[in-house]
């Protein structure tokens, strides 16, 4: 499309250079520190080139960390735990809600769900901590803080408004004249919508599961507010052990990797969906 | 429209009118109890905010309808978080659309370099802004970090980063960043490669310079998904709590006291429920009205993609 001078190229190849080292660079320096000790660590200049260990990773995985004033318990494990059983629970629970509804939107227009979709839909912009606050003090009488349901619960406003209106957009792209068809045959709704609607929304409910696990997964603020130590997740956990820790910086690398890892491999392996949730349903590749 | 009534016909004369009526209303349920569920605090809140109410002095409870908000805007400090806000919102979308647009630009063509570069530089936006923040913090730390290093290396031997009241909103701009640009850039990118190519076309067999084309042809055609995702950025950018919170949570001092860090403090630092409340129907207001415009615009853009596939 354009044509391509040499001084062009060059510029070009520095300047994304540069952007790649921008963005990347933090990522790599990060996964490396994970594999040095303190000592290692602690050497100036830094050092390119070490001998890895894996003690780091040991320390987190057994729980347990050995300072010179004591052993120090580390619970970092279990908010990794925390992390999986609320993205996959949150992001589960969205999908079996939320599927049906997007049907109902897309499909049957009604004013009741024109107002929820919106609803929804501006509240996912709302500061959280507005609805948060006020959420704590009823959750401590309901009990449900400090459990896995309540936020479960909770983590319906991050997903489900992501999967209602993604997955929403794919079945309004559905010909309706299939599903009419189809329909004809003697097959009833509930038929024509899993084996017409759902195959067909496929990739739009990839998109959305995709983006609304990442989402679940990185969300800090929910279980900072709404639960203590046991329950709660990664982002909130790895901070925690920072405070804790103090000095022992290999283990928060390490921390750092194990808690990015999981959303990382995701995106490479799903890029495609990606590409496609992030870009809002505004643009189909 | 045309196909609402072809649906309609459909639906009468289908063997079950009621349980065709009812159909939607159940379907949609479990989103209206999420709805009841987000509901029902955004009223308490509301609630709270006309009153007096500070958990450590429970006697002294009481209803002062709009007291909180006066006191809020006579209060200089309430003025800093404002200021802080805005200001950190202006300088992360702005600084991302640009960088973001011009990764977008260079990424333009659909090679397999790329592609494959497109993917990579998403990878910073995978990652928790929390969790970003640590990393920044170990790479930003005195001893060893990398970056406290680098920036030795090229005089500036004692720069503070995050914990010096000066550096501290450029340490954290400057996370949002990388945080977020590869937000921009993917939806530019994609906005960038739907565009039509007969201009484009044109515009080269007329041998028309490129930066011409660019602000002539390129830009204006771009300009909705430009908007599109500087509102969106704006919106999350106005409220940003994670990368702060966990960076500085609001210091050094009162410097990065930006709207949300400053209602978490107020609750739980300071216990007073009413003000925190009042604090965050102010933030609210704003974001209402931005994402309202949001909406819109989003709206039409996903129209208008939908129109040409």
């Amino acid at each position: 499309m354009q044509r391509q001078t040499t001084l062009g190229r060059i510029v070009r190849g520095t300047l994304l250079t540069l952007v790649g080292m921008f963005f990347l660079f933090p990522i790599l320096w990060v996964f490396l520190m994970s594999f040095q000790t303190n000592q290692e660590i602690l050497r100036i200049p830094p050092s390119i080139f070490f001998e890895p260990t894996l003690q780091n990773y040991h320390a987190l995985i057994s729980g347990r960390l050995e300072t010179q004033t004591g052993t120090l318990e580390i619970r970092f494990m279990n908010n990794l735990m925390n992390s999986v059983i609320l993205a996959t629970s949150s992001v589960a629970l969205s999908l079996l809600l939320g599927i049906p509804a997007a049907y109902a939107f897309a499909r049957f227009k009604f004013r009741l769900g024109e107002d929820i979709a919106f609803t929804l839909l501006s509240f996912r912009f709302a500061p959280p901590l507005l609805v948060l606050l006020p959420l704590a003090i009823y959750f401590q009488q309901l009990g449900l803080i400090n459990t896995y349901s309540g936020l479960i619960w909770v983590y319906q406003l991050i997903t489900l408004p992501l999967i209602l209106w993604i997955v929403r957009g794919y079945f309004e792209d559905i010909s309706e004249d299939i599903e009419h068809a189809y329909r004809i045959d003697g097959n009833g709704w509930f038929k024509t919508f899993t084996h017409i609607a759902i195959p067909l929304a496929k990739p739009g409910i990839a998109a959305a599961t995709l983006l609304s696990f990442i989402f679940a997964w990185n969300n800090f603020v929910f279980a900072l507010i709404l639960a203590s130590a046991d329950k709660q997740p990664v982002t909130v956990g790895a901070l925690a052990f920072v405070t804790a820790s103090g000095i022992q910086y290999g283990q928060i690398a390490a921390s750092v990797v194990l808690s990015v890892t999981p959303t990382l491999a995701l995106a490479l392996y799903a890029q495609r969906y990606l590409v496609e949730g992030l870009s809002l349903g505004a643009v189909k590749g | 429209m045309a196909t609402e009534a072809m649906t309609g016909a459909v639906m009468d004369g289908s063997k079950r009118p009621l349980m065709r009526q009812v159909l939607p209303y159940l379907l949609s349920l479990p989103a209206l109890l999420v709805c009841i569920g987000i509901l029902i605090p955004f009223g308490t809140a509301i609630y709270y905010s006309l009153q007096r109410y500070n958990l450590a002095f429970p006697m002294t409870r009481g209803f002062i309808w709009f007291d909180n908000y006066t006191m809020l805007f006579t209060d200089p400090s309430f003025w800093h978080t404002v200021r802080v806000s805005l200001l950190y919102t202006l300088y992360t979308v702005g600084f991302e659309l640009l960088l973001g647009l011009g990764i977008a630009l260079l990424l333009q063509r659909r090679t397999l370099f790329n592609n494959i570069m497109s993917i990579l530089l998403l990878l910073p936006l995978m990652i928790a802004p929390a969790i970003a923040s640590l990393m920044w913090r170990l790479m930003t730390n005195p001893n060893f970090g990398v970056l406290s290093y680098l920036a030795g290396m090229v005089g500036f031997t004692d720069f503070r980063w995050a914990s010096a009241p000066s550096s501290a909103l450029f340490t954290v701009v400057l996370i949002d960043i990388w945080v977020y640009t590869p937000f921009m850039m993917v939806l530019l990118l994609a906005g960038l490669r739907a565009l039509p190519r007969q201009p484009f076309e044109a515009a080269e067999l007329d041998g028309v310079p490129q930066t011409f084309v660019f602000f002539r042809i390129t830009l204006p055609m771009l300009t909705p998904y430009i908007i599109t995702a500087s509102l969106f950025r704006m919106l999350e950018s106005i409220q940003q709590f994670d990368i702060i919170y966990a960076m500085t949570q609001g210091g050094p001092g009162n410097t990065l006291m930006v709207f949300q860090v400053t209602a978490y403090l107020e609750r739980y630092q300071y216990t007073n429920v009413g003000r925190s409340a009042a604090i965050l129907m102010v933030l609210w207001a704003i974001t209402f009205i931005l994402s309202n415009i949001f909406i819109k615009q989003w709206l039409r853009l996903r129209e208008k993609a939908r129109g040409i596939a």
